[in-house]
């Protein structure tokens, strides 16, 4: 660390910096440590908790099985939330271009999403092709963030812009184009950043349930089939997999947002020193 | 209905004199100074039954500055909206000379527009927010850049042109605003209130600027403002407005010649105009108590 007279704001920061990067690795491995203890102290067997280090080597051992469950859930997530996208965005639209479409479909969007999808799976299951319902599932609980927020987005654009677009004589695709979607553009990825994380929260839902009927190759039935042959190493293994999904797909659309905002939106401009 | 084509532009300097108490004591335009703009009995009711406006009228003649002085909430942002065509007047009319036109919608004006706050979209770099209107107007993409490039010149704007409007300050995001509306060269130009967020030193380079802009360009503006002194300082006639509704309620002709400066900020002369004005400003807002 510098020691320069000028610095000391800078030193702070630098270890606000690490703090946020050492300190939850410091936890992680306390709780580690600590699971792992539990279990050798306490002898616990394997068949009910087993330790960290049978985890690890679980997820090496299994690895072929486990890495090709994880592409097919991964899959699932990526295609329902790229549908819920094209479809949220899409709604979202028409609901700004007629307040007609809007008043009429708006509600069955807020029932979509507020039933329950661990109680709609099952019937998916039973009408549609076992992945076609696994990405119906995903898309269902992905697509209304986004409709929700590129909605609000689309319905907060500045009004002397508004104003500004009628008095050039702008045609209503013009105003979309140039003036409502650029506005909305924090909003919806906003909703996107939200529905990356439930999109892989359906696919699981589905696939547990669709594992239950005994089909399916997703890591969430890897889970389910792991569970009925006592392997709970296995079951860690693929649950910490998951995890790691989540946390990637969630850094990944951060990225995205920040990418295309840092230019011009508060949200992504790091403040001032 | 329309005017003819505006006749000779009438100097500012040349505008009589006209002492202030009521419009009636308003000394007829010459004959050479035909309104490009006009609006007559023009009455404006909100939907929510406030009457904006009644009886208004008002001749705006070419390459005038003229500036509507009142309280807020008489109705002189209204005005604006009227002229620029973004409301519709409940009664009366509103009518254009012909280069005052827009050349596919007669019925509407060509204007440029200045807004309270500099209203620049965040997402795109000055010069493309210059750009805008020419785009939207369908004006080829090279051609339409270089234009809004000759416009951010003129208010000295060059080297920020790739900025974003995060990256400026207030002054220069009003005169992004200001390239934006000049960029069309329309006739008229309509601000609104455009600098009553800025500092005063801000204020006072903007107003300089403003002016050198008109003195060059020579187009007609139309300038809101609750400030008396800078209503003083910019027009070559003021139209002081009455509150709820918002009627003229004198009109006082600023005859000091222009180019103006600092020094004439502090002249006695500008101090007489001020006095004026604001006392009709007091009785303006007396009449409707």
């Amino acid at each position: 660390m510098s020691s320069t007279a000028s610095s000391p704001v800078a030193t702070r920061d630098l270890r606000i910096e690490l703090s946020r990067i050492v300190l939850p690795i410091v936890t992680l491995a306390l709780g580690v440590v600590a699971w792992d203890l539990v279990v050798r102290i306490k002898d616990i067997p394997p068949f009910i908790l087993p330790g960290p280090g049978l985890v690890a080597k679980t997820v090496i051992s299994d690895w072929p099985l486990l890495s090709d469950s994880l592409l097919v859930t991964l899959a699932t997530t990526f295609y329902g939330l790229a549908l819920a996208l094209v479809g949220g965005v899409g709604l979202a639209i028409l609901f700004n271009q007629s307040r007609l479409i809007e008043h009429s479909l708006y509600p069955y969007a807020v029932i979509l999403q507020v039933t329950p999808v661990v109680a709609v799976a099952p019937l998916l299951l039973i009408y549609l092709p076992q992945p076609a319902a696994v990405l119906t599932c995903a898309w269902i609980v992905a697509f209304f963030p986004i409709l929700a927020n590129t909605t609000l987005g689309l319905n907060s654009v500045d009004r002397n812009l508004v104003d500004l677009f009628k008095i050039y004589g702008a045609s209503r695709i013009k105003v979309l184009l140039r003036l409502k979607l650029p506005a909305a553009l924090p909003h919806m990825l906003g909703g996107l950043r939200i529905a990356g994380g439930l999109s892989l929260v359906g696919a699981v839902v589905a696939e547990i349930a669709a594992g239950s009927a005994g089909a399916g190759s997703g890591l969430a039935y890897r889970i389910a089939e792991s569970a009925y042959r006592l392997n709970i190493a296995r079951m860690f293994a693929a649950l910490m997999l998951l995890s790691i999904a989540g946390i990637a797909i969630f850094l990944a659309l951060s990225l995205v947002s920040h990418l295309l905002l840092r230019r011009w939106h508060e949200s992504a401009i790091a403040s001032e020193p | 209905m329309g005017f003819a084509i505006a006749q000779p532009i009438l100097q500012p300097h040349e505008c009589p004199l006209t002492d202030i108490s009521s419009r009636t004591s308003l000394t007829p335009p010459t004959a050479a100074s035909t309104p490009v703009i006009a609006l007559q009995g023009v009455a404006k009711r909100f939907a929510n039954g406030t009457l904006a406006l009644d009886q208004l009228d008002v001749a705006i003649r070419n390459g005038e500055f003229v500036s509507l002085l009142g309280p807020s909430g008489c109705g002189k942002s209204t005005v604006l909206r009227l002229i620029a065509g973004l409301a519709e007047s409940t009664r009366g009319t509103i009518s254009w000379s012909g280069a005052h036109r827009k050349k596919h919608r007669p019925d509407k004006p060509k204007v440029g527009f200045v807004f309270q706050e500099p209203t620049l979209m965040p997402w795109a770099t000055v010069l493309r927010n210059v750009t805008l209107p020419l785009e939207l107007e369908g004006v080829e993409r090279r051609l339409a850049a270089q234009r809004a490039a000759e416009a951010l010149e003129r208010v000295g704007l060059t080297s920020f042109r790739d900025a974003y409007p995060r990256e400026l300050s207030g002054g220069m995001k009003m005169r992004v605003s200001i390239a934006r509306a000049l960029v069309t060269d329309p006739p008229l130009l309509l601000m609104d209130e455009p600098f009553s967020a800025l500092d005063e030193i801000t204020r006072f380079k903007l107003n300089n600027d403003l002016l050198e802009l008109w003195r060059a360009a020579r187009h007609t503006v139309i300038f809101v403002t609750h400030s008396v002194f800078e209503s003083v300082y910019l027009s070559s006639r003021i139209i002081v407005m009455t509150p709820r509704p918002g009627r003229v309620f004198a009109e006082i002709a600023v005859d000091a010649p222009y180019p103006r400066d600092e020094s004439f900020r502090t002249s006695a002369e500008y101090a007489r105009h001020c006095r004026i004005a604001s006392q009709a400003l007091s009785r303006a807002m007396a009449s409707t108590l």
